[in-house]
Parts: C-alpha cells; structure tokens; sequence
C-alpha cells in the first residue's frame, strides 16, 4: 500500500469520524441557549427541564469530540510533517488560537454549566450555557481559518528557507473563503442539532411517553431546522458555490461532472462519471442550469475539465461528484421536510400528523451524511494540493513513516472508535428511553387549560 | 523573540504538567486509596470539573510549539510517531473513563472504567516522562531535519536508539512516581476523614521512592548526554533550580506530616516545575539535539517561525493567556474546598 494514500485515508477517516461529534454539539449548543432562554424569560421551568435533558446528550458528544479531536491537532505533525514544517508559521496560529481563545473558555464554562445549576443564579446559568456556545462557535471558526487558508491561501510569503509566514493577520482571519465556508459549516451544523431535536419530539410524541417535553423540542427544533435549511441553500451554500466557482474552477467541474467547457452548462441531477472515456453514464440532465447557478445567467461559459491540466483533475474524482451530490440532494429534500413541518406547526397540527412526524423521526442521520459529504466535497475538491495552487498533497506527508506504521495506528484508530461507537449509542439510548424526568407533575395540573403549539 | 517563545512554550507544558498531572496521579492512586464506592466518587469527583480544562494546557502549548517551532513539531511529532500515537489512545481511554464511569449504576460498569482510568493514567505519566528523558537524551537527527524512532530495538542509548531505552524508562518511572505523589497531596487537600488519611499515609511512602528517584535521575542525565550541565557550569545562578527541587523536596514531606496539606501540594507543584525548568535549562538553546552530531541539533535559531507571525503571536498569546487563567480562578474558586457527594451534575 502506498504511504501517501494511507496518510490521506489516516486523516480522512479520523477528521471525518470526529466531526460527527462538534457538528451536533455547535448546533445543539445554539438550541441549548435558546431553551434557557425561553426559560428564564417566560420563568416555564419546563424549558429548564428541556435545557438539562440536552446538556446530558451535549456532554456525551462533547466528551467524544473533545477525545477524537485531540489526534487532530496532533495528526499534521505525525502524519502531515512535510506540510507543518512549510506552513506551520500560518496555520499553526489559528489551531493554536483555538486552544487559546476557545478550549480554556469552553472547558471552564460547561464546568459550570453541567455542575453548577444549582449554586448559580438563573441567569448566571444562562450565561455558562451561552458562553458553551460561544466557545464552541469561536472553536469552529478557528478551524475554518486554517481550513480555507489551505483551499485558498492569503495574506501569506515565503521565507528565504521555503517557510510561509503569515504577512497580515487580519488578512488571515477575513480571509473571504473563510467567512464564507464558516456561515454554511455553522448552518449545517445548527441542521444536525435541529434534525436531532426533532427526531427525539417526534420519538416522544409518537411513542406517547415524554409529550409535553416532545411538543417542546418539535417546536424549537423545527423553527431552528426551517431557518437554518434555508439559509444553508441560499445565501450560504449559493455564496460558496459561486465563489469556489472563481476560485477552485477544477474542483467545481469535477463536482458537476462537467467534462467539456460549455456555454449554457447543464447541470448533472444524477449520473456515474467515467473519468477515462470522459463521460457521465445514465445522466439525467438540466440544460443551463449550472451557467446560470454560477453566474446568474444561462448563457454564461462554464470551464469544464478540458481546460485543466490531467495532472490537476481532483482525486479520487467519482467520489467528488457522489459526494458533492448527496450533500446538494439532502439539503434540497432538508428544506422540503421542514418547510412542510414548519406549516404544520404553525397551523396547529404537527403534533397530530403521523406523516410528518414519522419522517422528522428518521431522517436525523441524514444531516450527519450531509455534513459529512460537504466536507469530502471542500477537500477532495482541493486535490491534488495540499496547500491550493502551492504545495501539492504528494510533498506534504511524513515521509519517514512507513505505510506499515501508518496503517497500524489506522487499524487501531478504527478499532478504538468502534468501541466509543457502541458506548456512544448505549448511553445515548439511555438517556432518551430515560427521558427528561421532571421534579414536576407529569401531566398539567388539573383546571389548566390543555393548550396544543 | 526565539528565547521568548521558547520559555512561553516551556511555561505552558509546565502548566499542563502541573495541572493534569494530579489528575493522572488520582487516576494511578484511586484503585489503591478507595475502599467504597462512596470514597471513589469523591476521587473522581475532585477532578471532575477541572480534568477538562487542565488537558487544554497540553493542546493549547502543542499548538503554541505547532506555530512558534514548526520544524520542532513536524520533525518531533513523525519521528515519535508510535509513541505519540499510544499517547493519544490513552487520551481518549482516559477521558472516557473518567466520564462514562458514572454513567451506569453497575458494578461491573464501573470497575471497567476503572481499571481503564488507571491504565491508561499509569501509562501517560510513564509516556510523559519518558517523552522528557527522550529530548534530553537526544535523537537520530538526519540532514534534511526528520528522523523516526522504533518504539524499542535493544533498550540501550547510542546514536540509533529505541523510544524506550534504560534512560527513558527510568524517566518514565520518575514521572510515575512524582505524578503519583502529586495526586496524593491533591487528595488530601480534598478531601476528608479516612481517606485524607489514607493519602497522606500514601504520599509518605512515595515520597522515599521519589527522594531516589530525583538523586539517581541526574547521573544518568548526565550519562545520557554529557554536555548536559554546560549551561550550568556556565551560569551558576542557575542552580537555583536544583536547590528548588531538594527544598520542595523535603517541603512536601514537612508539610505533609503536619496535615498542612495545601502547602504540601504547593511544593509537589513547586517540585515539578522546577524539575522541569532545570531540563529545560539543560536542553537551551537546544530543542532537539542530536545523537548523530551537534551539527543536526535543532536550535531555536533553525527552528523559530518568521518574525512577524511571532510579533503578531505574543499579542493574541497574552490576552488569551489572561483570559484563560481568569477562567481558570473562576472554576477553581467556584470549586474550592473539600469534595462531597451532594449537588451532582447531569452526567453523574
């Protein structure tokens, strides 16, 4: 086996397992927030009781994303040395950054959060759980400076012994990719939390066990999950899209599938390209769409692969159009779903419509694949370079760790996340059959009014 | 600029050192001091809310080496790379263990997770030490700045040597022993009644072991490389340092036996520190030196960023560094005094 492809697939597969975590606990930690403050304004303790529910599921997903990010920061060194010795001067600095501005205040404050309700004021809790998120947030946005530094490397120069060091800071951190990549991450991720939201209400209202806390997550759920779909399409995903379309023109064809520049390019709905034979197989497709989702009119040119040199076609290319494909696909149907159930809420009826409820509940996974699918889309969109147009992912690796070394560690990284896995899962599922218990009557006292949304 | 970041570095892993170190000294000690359940979760209870936060120090000060040494940490990070990878396996055991112990009311639940808190606290502060011991002794540095240790070849030093070699090892041992003591102080300064008692028993006994430990440490230090006293032949206002060692030293046995428990633990942090500022002190302005010949030493000079990445670095630095301690008085404050068992947070 060949010891770039294992570092490649070392990094792919730990990065990708870890982000299962942090897309849940940046999403859920926004719903968090706005629980506690529904509770603290409207003083419904019931909100509260929500609040504690989740901040049991965040601490489980924290726990897993702090311990599987840990072999992040350290994987550029042991697997990647060749591109942290070149680049270190740039990227270390918001990876250090993010230890520094967003760990300490993350740890100390879910500290609080989780142990300290009750020797904290209401509000004073509030403000451990906001500033979770907070720290959480600024976490995120630190690794997307280091991200789009590589899919797009600015406010940089090369030193005298072929170091980069960073020339204006404000430029790395305004860097646009960066802005950009960071709204449509963070928007996915606030999909993952609302997916998860909901598909524990409607596992509730359904199974007719915890239905007033069920009402309560169905309804914050669904109004986070309707607003973060949409502006995870536009303006977030259309942005992104049109300026990768500048910026990365090769890794935009390859996504399309487009083989031949054309003016008036169609748009690949669905297909199985033939990176030889230079073709999409079975294609079903739109005439003109992708001139104009790029430039806002159908008779613009799009650069297809034709003009870039073989030598930097992205690789492995099927899986660049697959995953691009089922990123966009989910995220159209994400909107149709909670569009409907947006409606339905706001009419009154969700709690009763088993239609809509049904597919709330088992379409939580699918925010996972579609994150998932849009990261693959960002890096394997970036090959061959490791660093974009500069240094190529072939002079970046450690080249003194063998494939055997590198598989080992593999192996038992695969391993070890097996068994977190079936942790995970048990004591997820154990949190949710045990449900939000309350120091509350389970039912409203008698002579409320029973009110539904 | 070198010399400043090279002591910002230094400092933050002393940080890490002193801070996680008790939370791994609990983890080696809980299966022995813990006689109930009762007194195990007060021993996890004592670093439940902190362990977290004290781990941040080793990525934080990772990252600072990442960016302020990029050589350093690309030619150190592949070239252990067997050793830093068992590293963060235990990372993950450990905070698994420490989290998901409580998680479920059974018996043999919970003496899983147990043994695996132990385990895998035993083995890093082993690692740790042995990770010391392997800057100081020096690696097989080839031209181009890389080099690649096997995890053992025959336990001996000498130009191609194993991670693990006699030297190291002992390291290790000096780093379970002192890590051990340190969790021990840490204890007895949280807790209350027996097992008070019991740690402080405990730390007495390590202590002798510690006190041979620290004298045998420096002869083979200076077996293992022989230039490692230079800078203090030169310097002689450094041996201040050792005379901070042997004082903390007995400081915490004084203080210990008079049940004056914070300064104890005060001298356990004192001892550790100025263990780790006297190797640092031995390495300058080495970061990695060479078994194949001081040409291939990697200093601060070949090793340090560009200048305006350091500039623009110690500014953010300092106001990060300021609001994380900050963080770190408000946690500790609001968690100060002994542990007990009431008020439990949603996991527990």
């Amino acid at each position: 086996m060949d010891a770039l492809l294992l570092h490649r697939i070392h990094f792919g597969f730990t990065i990708t397992y870890h982000y299962l975590f942090p897309q849940l606990t940046m999403g859920l930690a926004l719903l968090i927030v706005a629980l506690k403050s529904i509770a603290l304004w409207h003083k419904n303790e019931r909100y509260n009781e929500a609040a504690r529910f989740w901040a049991k599921i965040f601490a489980i997903n924290f726990l897993l994303g702090v311990v599987t990010g840990i072999p992040m920061e350290f994987q550029f060194g042991t697997n990647w040395s060749q591109f942290s010795r070149t680049t270190g001067g740039v990227i270390g600095q918001p990876l250090a950054m993010e230890g520094v501005f967003s760990f300490f205040l993350e740890s100390a404050f879910l500290g609080l959060f989780i142990f300290g309700e009750k020797r904290l004021a209401p509000w004073a809790h509030w403000a451990s759980a906001f500033m979770v998120f907070v720290g959480s947030w600024i976490s995120g946005f630190f690794i997307i400076v280091t991200n789009a530094w590589m899919q797009h490397p600015v406010a940089y120069r090369v030193l005298p012994n072929g170091v980069y060091e960073v020339t204006s800071f404000w430029g790395l951190l305004t860097n646009p990719w960066a802005l950009i990549q960071y709204s449509h991450n963070m928007s996915g991720s606030v999909i993952t939390g609302a997916f998860v939201m909901c598909a524990v209400g409607a596992f509730y209202v359904l199974e007719n066990s915890f239905p007033e806390q069920g009402r309560i997550f169905l309804r914050v759920g669904v109004i986070a999950g309707v607003i973060s779909c949409v502006t995870q399409i536009f303006p977030t995903g259309d942005l992104h899209g049109r300026y990768m379309a500048k910026q990365q023109p090769a890794a935009v064809a390859a996504m399309e599938g487009l083989f031949t520049t054309k003016k008036g390019a169609p748009i690949v709905l669905m297909g199985q390209p033939d990176e030889e034979r230079q073709t999409i197989d079975n294609p079903i497709v739109v005439n003109d769409v992708l001139s104009f989702l790029i430039y806002g009119t159908t008779r613009a040119e799009v650069i297809g692969l034709d003009q870039i040199p073989r030598d930097q076609w992205p690789s492995p290319l099927p899986l660049l159009f697959y995953s691009y494909h089922i990123m966009a696909g989910l995220g159209t149907y994400f909107v149709l779903l909670m569009v409907v159930a947006a409606f339905m809420l706001w009419r009154g009826k969700l709690f009763q419509s088993r239609w809509v409820l049904w597919p709330l509940l088992l379409s939580f996974p699918l925010p996972y694949i579609a994150n998932t699918a849009g990261w693959m889309t960002a890096e394997i969109g970036r090959q061959p370079w490791v660093v974009y147009g500069l240094i190529r992912t072939t002079q970046g690796y450690s080249k003194y760790v063998s494939a055997g070394n590198g598989l080992f560690t593999l192996l038992g990284f695969m391993g070890m996340y097996t068994v977190l896995s079936v942790l995970f899962i048990v004591l997820v599922y154990r949190i949710i059959t045990h449900g939000p218990r309350s120091g509350l009557p389970a039912t409203a006292p008698k002579g409320t009014p029973v009110t539904v949304a | 600029m070198g010399v400043i970041w090279f002591w910002i570095v230094a400092a933050m892993l002393v940080a890490y050192v002193v801070l996680d170190g008790f939370d791994l000294g609990v983890g080696v000690l809980h299966v022995f001091l813990a006689r109930t359940e009762e007194e195990r979760q007060l021993m996890l209870r004592s670093i439940g809310p902190v362990w977290d936060g004290n781990e941040v120090w080793l990525l934080a000060g990772g990252g600072t080496l990442y960016f302020a040494f990029p050589l350093l940490y690309a030619s150190a990070f592949s070239g252990f790379y067997l050793a830093l990878m068992i590293v963060l396996w235990l990372l993950i055991m450990r905070g698994v263990a420490v989290e998901l112990r409580m998680q479920i009311a059974m018996g043999v639940w919970k003496t899983f997770f147990d043994g695996l808190f132990f385990f895998s606290s035993t083995l890093l502060a082993i690692f740790y030490g042995a990770a010391l011991a392997n800057v100081l002794r020096g690696v097989p540095l080839l031209p181009d700045g890389y080099f690649f240790l096997p995890l053992w070849t025959n336990w001996q030093m000498g130009i191609y040597p194993g991670i693990l070699d006699w030297y190291t090892v002992t390291g290790g041992v000096v780093a379970l022993v002192a890590l051990s003591l340190h969790g021990a102080l840490y204890i007895a300064v949280k807790t209350g009644g027996d097992l008070q008692f019991r740690a402080r028993t405990a730390a007495g006994r390590i202590w002798i072991a510690l006190c041979l430990l620290t004298v045998v440490s420096l002869p083979a230090s200076v077996i293992a490389r022989a230039d490692t006293l230079n800078n203090y032949r030169n310097y002689p206002l450094t041996f201040a340092v050792p005379v901070f060692v042997l004082l903390s030293l007995f400081g915490m046995i004084y203080f210990s036996r008079r049940a004056s428990d914070r300064n104890a633990f005060a001298c356990s942090c004192v001892y550790l520190t100025t263990m780790l500022v006297g190797a640092a002190i031995a390495l300058f302005p080495r970061l990695l030196p060479a078994t194949t010949g001081p040409v291939y030493d990697i200093t601060i000079d070949n090793a340090i960023s560009g200048p305006h990445t350091l500039q623009v670095g110690l500014i953010w630095w300092s106001v990060g560094m300021a609001l994380a301690v900050g963080y770190f008085v408000l946690i500790y404050r609001m968690f100060r005094g002994k542990v007990s068992l009431e008020g439990g947070g949603y996991g527990h």
